[in-house]
């Protein structure tokens, strides 16, 4: 168990790749969150479908719980991979429930006494796709969790496959279950720990990862066209809004590649749609072309990059936050962008609903940067609350105005904008353009074109960036800088850290940047540490190009994996 | 037929604009704009019903002629902003321009995806076998061994024909037109428009200043009409027409039309109301949100 907090435990589920690890890793959070429980789940897994080792750990924990440990309290093992790999993050007297039909064994170096459990799954569960459900039976009678929770998560997860699918699962559950009853229990009300017993549910809680935040939070703000193509860690975004398209009335299109999915997405919203489109870094790259295109013609576009391990292929399954610079800078030439990045899902959620009035307010693209740790990462948080939002369409008229001057000069540069249809005639030209679209090439309308569309940037300043937020206490010994999903980490890490004056300030709005409220933090910190998850620190190089600060101590990684709340911790201890 | 193109007089109508064409005198393009406009008046396109996309190339400077609410694309990507403006208002006619070196080079796979998929919208094909705006390099449609100047010994490279191409990839409706024969392009270009899903209209005009093989003389010389009982429901035979290119075999008219529901008429979503139409306020996904618990 944590030294800090005795309340917090890690579960962890392996196996290979087609066993379904991460949607049993998923179906224990829900148990855990419906039993009273705060959730965290974080999932590793290979660019593969089947074959390879998949892995999800779930922390547990009666307040909320926001970052990976690298220590687990409980294994479940399906395969000797599991245990080969991750016994040595057991602790003593940690547990571990393995397969005995496999033959599994603990490694000869596992550095603490812990207490195994097995359990013949396989033969259980009787076919391979069953084990996972056999291990989650199992589980919850070693953890005294409720069986009637999972049931009911089976019967919802399997209801639309039929009532013999839900059986045999609710079969196997009660198979795992009992087999550890009859085997384990010898008259003891808790077999081995305690961790999953219901509490009473203070709050309406849900657990959600960034993709279906994303999807969920785009058909709220008023979302009526996406195209978006197909690559991790976003797929999920367009799983969702696929699934949804017809109850809601918006369409989602799959397009050939990532060029046509942003030139649609441009023409839907040229036409009066709010549009979106989702992709990685590399689908970025690709896509460069037409965000320009957007910012020139002033056609509002909402863009979500879930960030993965780069450059190239890279590293495809695993999280990185190495395209800030590449998408504050991608195209040629100037333009007004608004680039926010979200720190958890829920930020994720509620940037996206602001996404798509920023971008129809300012008539631009707006860019959400997630990683692939807040796409992938199921989170558990209080229910989303939609009642405050209102769709803001901006400068827009669908009635037909005399001489309609699409681009006409504004100081807060913001022209009034129609829609083909609407008998207003204007181009939407990637040429430079007059106030009516028509090509134009004349020095002064240059210059007043250019500088209309760049005032939105100062508008966006005054009207609506959000300054970072500052977490902890106002005056630290040591502070904290960061984005994105290190957020979860480091809220985690400081909660052991509370006498020691620490603070974190999280930035969540990129471009335009809070510049002033940035360095009143920074000026006035005794001691500040950068922490991000890229090679040469693109929080670190805005700060200081904005603000003039260069942070001199960085903690930077590039491994894919996240930072575990343990490396934060360590850090804090070398600098305190 | 140079005299046809050179002798058209631009027609007065509400579809004018205050630019003056930039194109060479007797490019081609004047012929197909002014069909166009024709084509649009008589129909009664305007801005209350019809939206152009254009991309880049002398083609797309059509967009500043035309009195209709248009984008001015990037090059090569006209097409899926085209699909993009129709499925976010379907009732729209939708025109998209594009060249040879825009769409059958930069952005062929936007076409040959978009004629399969049916969206009811028209593609208007200038091909004129060079890339004129970046003053005469070979295109994908050039001949073997033509000679320009990013090809001075002659184009090492074999010609992309984009009628067949159009065929095969499933397109719905697929002709050619000489742009001088103003008054069969008018009705092509209204026909195209009539089509229930996608229809290719490819236009071979001459490039006056920089392609000397395939002038005015050359599609006088060597195109023919395809014949009355033509049968444009042959999918194999259109497909043999199509192939046809060269010396007085260059067939013009329509190749193939097949009648198919449109992409449009197919989804659920657009059955009741454009897409612009539908509800998109206050939505409440209280209920999605509770099911991720």
């Amino acid at each position: 168990m944590k030294s800090y907090n005795n309340l917090r435990f890690t579960i962890k589920i392996g196996g290979e790749a087609g066993q379904g690890i991460k949607s049993a890793g998923v179906m224990l959070a829900k148990v855990a969150t419906r039993s009273g429980y705060h959730t965290y789940s974080y999932t590793e897994y290979p660019s593969l479908i089947r074959g390879g080792h998949n892995v999800t750990q779930i922390e547990i924990a009666e307040e909320p719980v926001t970052g990976p440990s690298d220590n687990t309290d409980f294994l479940i093992a399906l395969n000797q991979e599991t245990l080969d790999l991750h016994a040595n993050e057991l602790t003593s007297g940690s547990g571990v429930l393995m397969d005995t039909d496999k033959k599994l064994t603990l490694p000869k170096n596992c550095p603490f006494e812990v207490v195994s459990f097995p359990v013949p799954l396989k033969e259980l569960a009787g076919k391979d796709l069953l084990v996972n459900t056999v291990a989650l039976g199992a589980t919850l009678a070693l953890l005294k969790g409720d069986l009637e929770i999972l049931k009911d998560l089976l019967q919802e997860a399997f209801g639309a496959k039929g009532e013999e699918v839900i059986a045999m699962n609710v079969k196997a559950a009660e198979a795992g279950y009992n087999y550890v009853v009859d085997t384990y229990a010898k008259g003891k009300n808790v077999i081995y720990k305690n961790y999953l017993e219901k509490k009473e549910i203070t709050s309406d809680q849900i657990v959600i990862n960034g993709n279906e935040a994303v999807a969920l939070g785009a058909i709220a703000a008023g979302l009526q066209f996406a195209a978006i193509y197909p690559m991790s860690p976003i797929s999920n975004i367009l799983h969702v809004l696929a699934a949804h398209q017809e109850e809601y009335g918006y369409v989602y299109k799959q397009p050939e590649d990532e060029i046509s999915a942003i030139n649609m997405a441009i023409g839907a919203s040229f036409a009066g749609a709010r549009s979106m489109t989702t992709t990685s870094g590399g689908g970025f790259c690709l896509m460069t072309e037409g965000l320009g295109l957007a910012g020139m013609t002033e056609t509002p576009l909402v863009i979500v990059d879930g960030m993965r391990g780069a450059p190239a292929t890279g590293l495809p399954t695993w999280s990185e936050q190495s395209d800030m610079q590449m998408v504050l800078r991608a195209h040629q030439g100037d333009f007004p962008r608004i680039v926010l990045a979200a720190g958890d899902p829920e930020e994720a959620f509620y940037l996206t609903m602001q996404a798509f009035n920023l971008a129809d307010k300012y008539q631009t693209p707006v860019v959400l940067l997630i990683d692939k740790n807040i796409c992938e990462n199921d989170q558990s948080f209080s229910l989303f609350d939609t009642s405050g939002y209102k769709v803001d369409r901006g400068k827009f008229t669908m009635t037909r105005v005399e001489d309609f001057k699409r681009f006409a000069l504004a100081k807060d540069g913001i022209s009034e904008r129609s829609v083909p249809g609407s008998g207003n005639f204007f181009i939407a030209n990637s040429d430079e353009h007059d106030e009516f679209g028509y090509s134009n090439e004349e020095i002064a309308n240059r210059n007043e074109q250019m500088q209309k569309r760049m005032a939105k940037l100062e508008t966006c300043a005054t009207e609506d960036m959000a300054a970072p937020v500052l977490y902890g206490p106002e005056d630290a010994e040591v502070t904290l800088v960061s984005w994105g999903s290190n957020k979860g980490s480091i809220l985690q890490a400081m909660k052991g850290f509370k006498e020691r004056k620490v603070n974190f300030m999280h930035i969540t709005w990129i471009n335009p940047f809070p510049a002033e409220a940035v360095a009143a933090v920074l000026t006035k910190a005794k001691h500040v540490v950068n922490i991000e998850c890229n090679y040469s620190a693109h929080m670190g190089s805005l700060i200081r190009e904005k603000t003039g600060i260069e942070i001199k101590d960085n903690l930077l990684k590039y491994d894919g994996r996240p930072f575990f709340v343990e490396a934060i911790e360590a850090k804090l201890r070398e600098v305190l | 037929m140079t005299d046809q193109i050179a002798s058209i007089t631009p027609v007065a109508t509400d579809l004018n604009t205050p630019c003056s064409p930039t194109w060479c005198p007797g490019c081609g393009n004047f012929a197909i704009l002014s069909a166009f406009k024709k084509a649009a008046t008589q129909e009664g396109w305007n801005n209350t019903n019809t939206s152009m996309v254009a991309g880049i190339g002398c083609h797309g400077h059509i967009v500043n002629y035309v009195k209709l609410t248009s984008v001015e694309g990037l090059h090569g990507r006209a097409i899926p902003v085209g699909t993009g403006i129709k499925m976010a208002n379907h009732e729209l006619n939708v025109f998209v321009f594009t060249g040879d070196g825009d769409c059958m080079g930069e952005g062929g796979n936007h076409f040959i995806h978009a004629c399969r998929r049916n969206h009811d919208i028209t593609i208007v094909l200038h091909n004129n076998n060079i890339y004129g705006l970046t003053t005469g390099q070979t295109s994908p449609t050039s001949p073997h061994n033509f000679k320009t100047k990013s090809t001075p010994d002659g184009n090492p490279d074999y010609p992309l024909l984009p009628v067949p191409l159009a065929i095969a990839s499933g397109a719905t409706f697929v002709a050619r037109e000489y742009a001088g024969n103003v008054k069969e392009l008018t009705e092509l270009l209204i026909r195209a428009n009539s089509h229930k899903g996608i229809s290719i209209l490819e236009v071979v005009l001459p490039c006056v200043s920089f392609n000397k093989e395939f002038g005015a003389e050359f599609f006088k010389e060597n195109t023919y009409r395809l014949p009355e009982d033509y049968d444009v429901t042959d999918k194999v035979a259109a497909f043999a027409k199509a192939l046809e290119w060269g010396s007085h075999q260059v067939p013009l008219g329509v190749f193939y039309e097949e009648a198919k529901p449109s992409y449009e008429s197919e989804i659920p979503q657009l059955q009741h109301n454009i897409l612009l139409e539908n509800t998109y306020m206050d939505r409440d996904v209280t209920g999605l949100l509770r099911k991720q618990g």
